[in-house]
């Protein structure tokens, strides 16, 4: 594997910078992903049939919850890709793990979320807009659960093997999934619950 | 027993209880062959764990084959049934379910991985790499789309298949009106197929974007890699809508939620729309694959460069843009407003501008070649005027107020046959015509090809030109009989003589590589057409590595520079090979999404939450591998290209 020093880390392999192309390509597909479940949600958010409406159901404490707890750890997350490009092994895993336990708080509101929904009577059968709210609060949900687990792997990993070009690769990826649902959440904050609320 | 009751077929028949005695015996067969030749260990060292770009080709373009004989026979049965007014060949509900898997089997299981089995074999040839991107991930694409087309598959005899047409529009798909776990196939088969192709899109758009030798500029990729390129880039934004419909599809079916129902606010245009924002794109997705080979193969057999290469890029980037505006003309007539209609009208002409250019550098690169009329090349010649047909009617179609005349008969069934047939079809044939003495090492024969060409061109127009007139005439798609005051009749049985032609025409072609494997010289050169491009450069077999030493590019035809100017494409000494290690856990992990999509359809909760943890456990397995595969040594590649040499 012939490795190129001029470059930081994650970037020094072929193999690497094939990853790392790779991975903006699949973040465009994601983009496309939540872009038509929003598409879904913008037809949908009016027809409420017999279900509540969304100013009904949204709360704005448990979302500024969420929203601080993502917003944080995207931050800690950069810190940690920082400290990993100056070699600082211990001091990335520190923020890595302060970035999974924030993942892990946003994931618990929005768990605790989805079961006040249900029981004011927005089950995900409830209506079309209930459908669609779930759905698709739901898929960002489900990418944070397996970035969850991801990430603790990539922790493992660099534990045990240390910082070296492949380890590196994955971590800086990983950052850019976790970033990429930083931004995802941002247009739920913005998009549905803002909006639903006024 | 009530357990095992909803796996019955819902409306069974002779034809139903025929296929299952034969894919039994096939499977058996099969079984017994490999353990009796002792070839297991062979197919799971060579095949079934392969991270080969070749091999992964090869076996995508044989289960394309495969389900082109699938499809093909589904075929056939329509038009038997359509022979003749008020036949009793088929009952309504059996009809409904043939043309459903007729039109998924072909779209997304047939003419999907033959184009993906030629980018997988020619693209990295092409461009003068040693693999894709990502050769792993590629042979998981392949093993997601095989057993999502496997799992489509076996509906015909566990279950039901699907019935509710290949386009599946709620609420006819919903749980009151299509009862049979058949939607579920639908739902979750091409879901598993879908993440493939998607792979496929990431993997290919990196390989050709990071790839290249040195000096292929973006302006200097073959043609058939530009379509290449141009195809990922659609897949991979086109893709993700069909994801997302999918889910939603299944959900709404398993799970009770309402985006698509009548009822508490669902709205069931959302499927019809989202289903088109993916589908128009598709289309272009098969098509333009297809138009790249034809540019290879004409300017191969024109011997010549091809015509207006800048014009021919840029055409492919507008239809590539432009397939994503026009996907409201497939519904005109369900209930936008006329300004909605018009716009789209408008944006769905446009792509045959684009379309054209195309055509006129084909008809220009003939008009200054030297022609060889070879079987590539017929298909290619007779395309041209065969998809002009299809496209012209296509425009007619897209003018919204006329379409309220046409849509759902015969005609808009004539239109996409003929430019999927003539498109798609015929450079697929073309293209394995082209390549088959680069997979296998020896050509087909010419006369039985030639004949082959003729005669599936000719049935083509035999079978689809009279539904442009039932069409007209008002002989609705989808009716599984009509009457005899129609005077439908006479029509029809001409397109069924056609559509007997065509299976004629593909008996022809498997007789033809049975015929060519038995007599056909082994004695070829490693470009026995006289091509212009790389995949022609290095042996026939091809090595495992593709090309022993990184080859030199200074214009889009190396090759032909090559051999007529002088260029120096292969420069500087053998230097060790990096490649990738091959596994079997591609091959595993997809198993077990069979497993996995089988247990869905049925709803079987428990098999399907293990099967997610499988899955889940081989996408762990391998965060925590390490793999850094292998080194071929100079000696080796020494020796193999001795040997390669000499033969
Ligand atoms: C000049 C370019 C083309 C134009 C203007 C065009 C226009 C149209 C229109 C307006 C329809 C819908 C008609 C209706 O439902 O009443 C349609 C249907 C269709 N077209 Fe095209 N088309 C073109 C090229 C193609 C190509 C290249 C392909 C495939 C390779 C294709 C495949 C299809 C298919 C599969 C359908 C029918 C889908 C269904 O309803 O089941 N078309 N086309
Ligand atoms: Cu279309």
């Amino acid at each position: 594997m012939k490795i190129d020093h001029s470059l930081p880390l994650e970037y020094s392999t072929e193999e690497n910078r094939l990853k790392i192309l790779g991975f903006w390509i699949f973040l465009g597909a994601e983009i496309m992903l939540f872009a038509t479940l929003f598409a879904g949600y913008f037809t949908l958010a009016n027809r409420t049939g017999n279900g509540p409406t969304g100013a009904e159901i949204f709360e704005i404490t448990p979302v500024l919850i969420e929203t601080f707890l993502l917003l944080a750890s995207s931050f800690t997350i950069g810190l940690g890709i920082h400290a990993m490009r100056l070699g600082n092994k211990k001091a990335m895993l520190t923020f890595f793990a302060v970035t999974l336990i924030l993942g892990l708080g946003f994931l618990g509101v929005e768990i605790y979320d989805f079961v006040v929904y249900v029981h004011e009577g927005a089950a995900i059968q409830t209506s079309a807009f209930t459908s669609m709210l779930l759905t698709t609060l739901g898929t960002h949900g489900a990418h944070v659960t397996v970035g969850f687990f991801w990430g603790l792997f990539i922790i493992l990993q660099v534990r045990k093997r240390g910082l070296t070009p492949e380890t590196a690769n994955k971590s800086f990826i990983f950052s850019l999934y976790w970033h990429f649902l930083d931004v995802v959440w941002i247009f739920i904050f913005s998009f549905i619950y803002m909006k639903g609320m006024m | 027993m009530d357990f095992f009751d909803r796996f019955a077929i819902p409306h069974a028949s002779p034809a139903i209880y025929a296929s299952m005695v034969a894919i039994v015996l096939t499977s058996v067969a099969i079984v017994a062959g490999l353990t009796y030749f002792k070839k297991w260990g062979y197919l799971w060292r060579e095949w079934l764990t392969t991270v080969d770009h070749k091999r992964i080709g090869i076996m995508y373009l044989l289960s394309a084959l495969l389900m082109l004989f699938r499809g093909g026979v589904d075929a056939i049965m329509m038009r038997a049934q359509l022979a003749a007014p008020e036949s009793k060949l088929l009952d309504a509900q059996h009809y409904n379910e043939i043309f459903t898997t007729h039109g998924v089997v072909m779209i997304l299981f047939m003419a999907m991985p033959f184009i993906i089995g030629f980018m997988n074999f020619v693209v990295p040839l092409q461009i003068g790499a040693r693999d894709v991107a990502f050769p792993r991930l590629n042979a998981i694409s392949f093993w997601l789309f095989f057993m999502g087309a496997m799992l489509f598959n076996i509906s015909f005899v566990v279950g039901g298949s699907p019935d509710a047409g290949w386009t599946s529009y709620f609420p006819l798909a919903g749980n009151e009106f299509s009862e049979s776990v058949g939607t579920n196939y639908y739902m979750i088969a091409i879901q598993i197929a879908g993440i493939g192709t998607l792979m496929t899109g990431i993997n290919f758009m990196t390989t050709i974007l990071k790839m290249r030798a040195p000096g292929m500029t973006l302006m200097k990729m073959p043609m058939f890699t530009w379509s290449s390129l141009i195809t990922n880039a659609i897949i991979v934004f086109a893709f993700p809508v069909l994801t997302v419909l999918l889910a939603m599809g299944t959900m709404d079916r398993l799970f009770g939620t309402q985006f698509f129902t009548t009822e508490n606010g669902g709205m069931d245009m959302l499927w019809a729309n989202f289903f088109w924002v993916w589908g128009h794109p598709e289309v272009y997705i098969l098509i333009l694959p297809a138009f790249g080979i034809y540019s290879q193969v004409i300017s191969t057999f024109a011997r010549r460069n091809l015509y207006g290469y800048k014009s021919m890029v840029w055409s492919m980037v507008i239809i590539s843009l432009l397939s994503f505006l026009v996907w409201v003309h497939h519904f005109f007539t369900m209930g936008q407003g006329a300004l909605a209609n018009s716009i789209f009208s408008i944006t769905t002409m446009a792509i045959a501008v684009p379309t054209g250019v195309k055509i006129f550098n084909w008809l220009l690169t003939l008009w200054k070649g030297k022609i060889v009329i070879t079987t590539p090349m017929l298909y290619s010649m007779l395309f041209i005027p065969l998809f002009t047909i299809g496209g012209v009617t296509g425009v007619m179609l897209g003018m919204s107020a006329a379409d309220y005349q046409y849509h759902n008969t015969m005609f808009l069934v004539a239109h996409f046959h003929m430019v999927i047939i003539p498109g798609v079809v015929f450079a697929m044939l073309a293209g394995l015509t082209f390549y088959w003495p680069k997979m296998f090492g020896f050509m087909l024969n010419e006369r039985i090809g030639k004949l082959t060409a003729w005669i599936i061109a000719i049935s083509t127009l035999v079978a689809f030109m009279p539904m442009f007139f039932t069409g007209l005439d008002g002989q609705a798609r989808r009716m599984y009989t009509y009457s005899e005051a129609t005077g439908f009749g006479p029509l029809n049985m001409i397109s069924f003589v056609g559509a007997l032609g065509l299976a004629a025409g593909f008996v022809l072609l498997v007789y033809n590589v049975y015929y060519s494997t038995r007599y056909a010289s082994r004695d070829i050169s490693a470009d026995p057409w006289d091509a212009r491009t790389l995949e022609w450069a290095t042996h026939t077999p091809v090595p495992s590595y593709n090309f022993a030493v990184e080859p030199q590019v200074s214009s889009e035809e190396p090759l032909w520079d090559a051999k007529k100017n002088g260029h120096e494409l292969f420069k500087g000494e053998y230097k060790e090979i990096h490649m990738p290690n091959n596994s079997g856990v591609p091959f595993i992990m997809s198993s077990i999404f069979f497993v996995w999509g089988f247990s869905f359809v049925f709803s079987l909760w428990i098999p399907l939450i293990l099967a997610t943890i499988g899955i889940f456990a081989c996408m762990t397995h391998r965060s925590f591998e390490k793999d850094h595969g292998h080194h071929i040594s100079v000696k080796e590649i020494e020796e193999t290209e001795e040997k390669l040499r000499g033969a």
